[in-house]
């Protein structure tokens, strides 16, 4: 086959595909299909990570599984980096979804903002492929602008930092100039705080510096100011309007909710920021300060489940998108245990001494992540196809709910799986390597072997697979859900 | 009564979210100045890079319930005496090396990283390195070309070939061991180095 009846094949394939989904864009207004093409992204980008941590866990159990091809180090990375991207890309995609009638005017920088979200997938694109196929380079200044920059969750090189400085810009600039032409409100109010918030900690990230104790400093001022600061509270605002959206819950108690969400969350998580700071070479104080204020992170977390849970049990759980309100309630339970608890249990400096840096840490990120920031995002996933479909009747009595369900079932049980046999390993580790032998190498490899270890890493893969199954059932169901529906979605009155 | 009581009104909790948000950020902008000082290279906590001419050690303290980092007399790295600078230049090569092998993905520094690999924290000062004279050749030989002289403990896990130039290679152990003398708190908790008696 030559080079032109592969191009023409694909196309066809492209379009036969098209055909199948048959998916109308003009149901949606000219900011929502910005907002849309966002979600594809973010969805293409969740298989990613989906699939490169499939292959560390494989390597877990088989370490000569694509070794010197692609090594942990490159899939790990590619695993996390995919995650953060696809969770950014979303939460892009649900502000755009609700700028427009939160403002009640169209997105005012409206080709801006297409050029942006063309000159950042094209550089996430670049930046994968050099991960992959170039993956690492000398140890000097032209590899970390090209490369990548070796910082785990920031790995993006600098020429990509530059660039998603600038088009976070002009999605700033696109949620504050269509506020302002339209009408301010109170989410709008705390979603531009947070957005400054959020994009100038990216900057704290983007400096090299020799002295690790500093780098690792700043490093934390991003990853920790982000995912337990600024996202939360991004994750806060989503809800509010959802609530509202899917429930008929009033404008009022949700903008006073979140207020005292954004009053717990930065009252606890800003200096919280602490708990990274116990073993970094920072002084002492931050054993007290960081134990103190991290400790009282999942009491923000309680009220959102307070929160949604009772919002929607004063409306009978009555609502307009029932897969969007199941991802919703999933979200308030996974965001608590996987952020709060499982934060919790480690947090203190006294059980952190044994418990920082090991498989403890990628159990409570497995859990925090997904029932955080993947949830909300798959909730929004499902409010969007609604209305791409042309707001249809969208409730559990259709003949293919089961697909959303047992998509529900399988990503929750399968992530909750791998976060229990992850906290196996973890305690394990803590006990053999960082208790009993001090964290010498050999002590860590007496702790690698060990056959409690070991099987959870199996279980792990397991359930890593169930999860990976889960999602390839979501985008099934995403793809058809609501098509040849003709009812109109069920109508919300607000009370 | 129809009124909202104070707890529940929205310009309460607007007002305590502004002012609880603005006093936190207050107060960690002022304990960053105070701790990025703390820890400026050549201070208390964080050694000068020239601490690659000392020896350096990792030794429990009864009176305070963990290890501490304990420099000592000169003990030179590969047999040369560092200037400030010159220490600085090769760390920084270490550093950059590190980062740009990605060495993060799959190790711990300072405890924070990827859990395939060990923690590097205290690497330098590893009983794996077997004894004093042969570590800083085992770990350059090591890092040059693991493949061949892989460490595995048993482990079937191998560090792959980097393509780690000599040069680099002198520059991460020599950034090991200037990272090995940081004052991390006591973390690794009971950590036995290469200078303990067994």
């Amino acid at each position: 086959m030559n080079a032109k009846e592969l191009c023409e094949g694909s196309r066809a394939n492209y379009a036969n595909f098209i055909t199948w989904v048959a998916l109308d864009r003009s149901n949606l207004s000219a900011g929502r299909q910005l907002s849309v093409n966002y979600f594809i992204v973010a969805v293409i980008l969740f298989f990613a990570q989906l699939l490169f941590g499939m292959i560390a866990a494989t390597q877990f159990i088989f370490p000569n599984f694509l070794y010197d091809w692609l090594d942990f180090s490159v899939n790990r990375m590619v695993h996390i980096n995919a995650m953060i991207v696809w969770m950014l890309y979303g939460f892009i995609g649900c502000v755009y979804w609700l700028l427009e009638e939160e403002s009640g005017t169209d997105i005012v920088g409206l080709k801006l903002g297409k050029l942006a979200f063309w000159v950042l997938t094209g550089a996430v694109t670049i930046v994968v492929l050099v991960y992959l196929l170039i993956q690492t380079g000398a140890g000097k200044d032209s590899s970390l602008w090209l490369i990548n920059e070796g910082r785990e969750y920031i790995e993006a090189p600098r020429w990509a930092d530059i660039g998603i400085v600038i088009v976070m810009l002009i999605f700033f600039y696109n949620v504050v100039a269509t506020f302002s032409k339209g009408k301010w409100s109170g989410i709008a109010g705390v979603l531009t705080l947070d957005l400054v918030a959020l994009a100038g900690l990216y900057v704290a990230g983007m400096f090299y510096m020799t002295n690790i104790t500093h780098e690792q400093f700043w490093w934390w001022w991003v990853i920790h100011l982000w995912v337990e600061a600024t996202w939360e509270v991004l994750v806060g605002v989503i809800m509010a309007w959802s609530l509202m959206k899917l429930l008929g819950v009033r404008r009022q108690i949700v903008t006073t909710w979140l207020y005292i969400e954004v009053a717990l969350m930065f009252g606890s998580g800003i200096l919280g920021l602490g708990h990274h700071y116990f073993w970094i070479g920072t002084p002492e104080y931050w054993l007290t300060i960081g134990g103190f204020f991290s400790a009282l992170e999942p009491i923000p977390l309680v009220a959102m489940v307070v929160h949604a849970m009772y919002d929607a049990g004063s409306h009978s759980f009555k609502n307009s998108n029932h897969p969007a309100v199941a991802w919703i309630i999933a979200q308030a339970f996974g965001n608590f245990f996987g952020a709060g608890v499982w934060g919790f249990m480690h947090t203190l400096p006294q059980i952190n001494m044994f418990t920082h840096g090991t498989q403890w840490s990628a159990s409570h990120g497995h859990l925090a992540f997904f029932g955080a920031y993947a949830t909300i995002n798959i909730a929004f996933f499902y409010l969007a196809i609604q209305h791409w479909r042309g707001d249809v009747w969208m409730n559990s009595d259709t003949a293919n709910a089961w697909r959303w369900k047992w998509a529900l079932g399988l990503l929750n049980a399968g992530v909750v799986g791998m976060t229990v046999a992850l906290l196996i390993a973890g305690y394990e580790q803590s006990f053999i390597e960082r208790a009993v032998e001090g964290s010498t190498w050999g002590g860590y490899f007496s702790a690698q072997n060990h056959p409690s270890f070991q099987s959870a890493m199996v279980w792990r893969w397991f359930f890593g697979l169930m999860t990976f199954s889960g999602l390839i059932l979501l985008i099934w169901d995403l793809l058809t859900i609501g098509k040849g529906e003709t009812r109109k979605a069920q109508e919300i009155v607000e009370h | 009564m129809n009124e909202t009581p104070l707890w529940a009104s929205e310009s309460f909790w607007k007002k305590t979210a502004i002012w609880v948000t603005a006093g936190s950020f207050l107060i960690l902008v002022v304990l960053t100045f105070d701790s990025l000082s703390q820890t400026q290279a050549g201070g208390k906590r964080v050694p000068a890079y020239s601490v690659i001419n000392k020896k350096i050690d990792y030794v429990y303290q009864k009176d305070l319930h963990k290890s501490m980092p304990v420099i000592g007399e000169t003990e030179l790295l590969f047999g040369k005496e560092y200037t400030e600078a010159e220490a600085e230049q090769l760390v920084m090569l270490g550093k950059k090396t590190t980062q740009a092998k990605n060495c993060m993905n799959c190790h711990t520094l300072l405890g924070n990283g990827a859990y395939y690999a060990p923690d590097l924290t205290k690497a330098y000062l590893d009983k794996g390195w077997v004894n004093k004279e042969m570590r800083e050749d085992m770990m350059i030989k090591f890092l040059m070309d693991p493949e061949k002289n892989a460490r595995t403990f048993g482990s079937n896990r191998k560090m792959p070939n980097l393509d780690i130039t000599e040069q680099e290679a002198k520059g991460v152990v020599a950034f090991l061991k200037w990272m090995s003398s940081i004052d991390t708190n006591g973390f690794p908790y009971n950590f036995k180095t290469i200078n303990a008696e067994d």
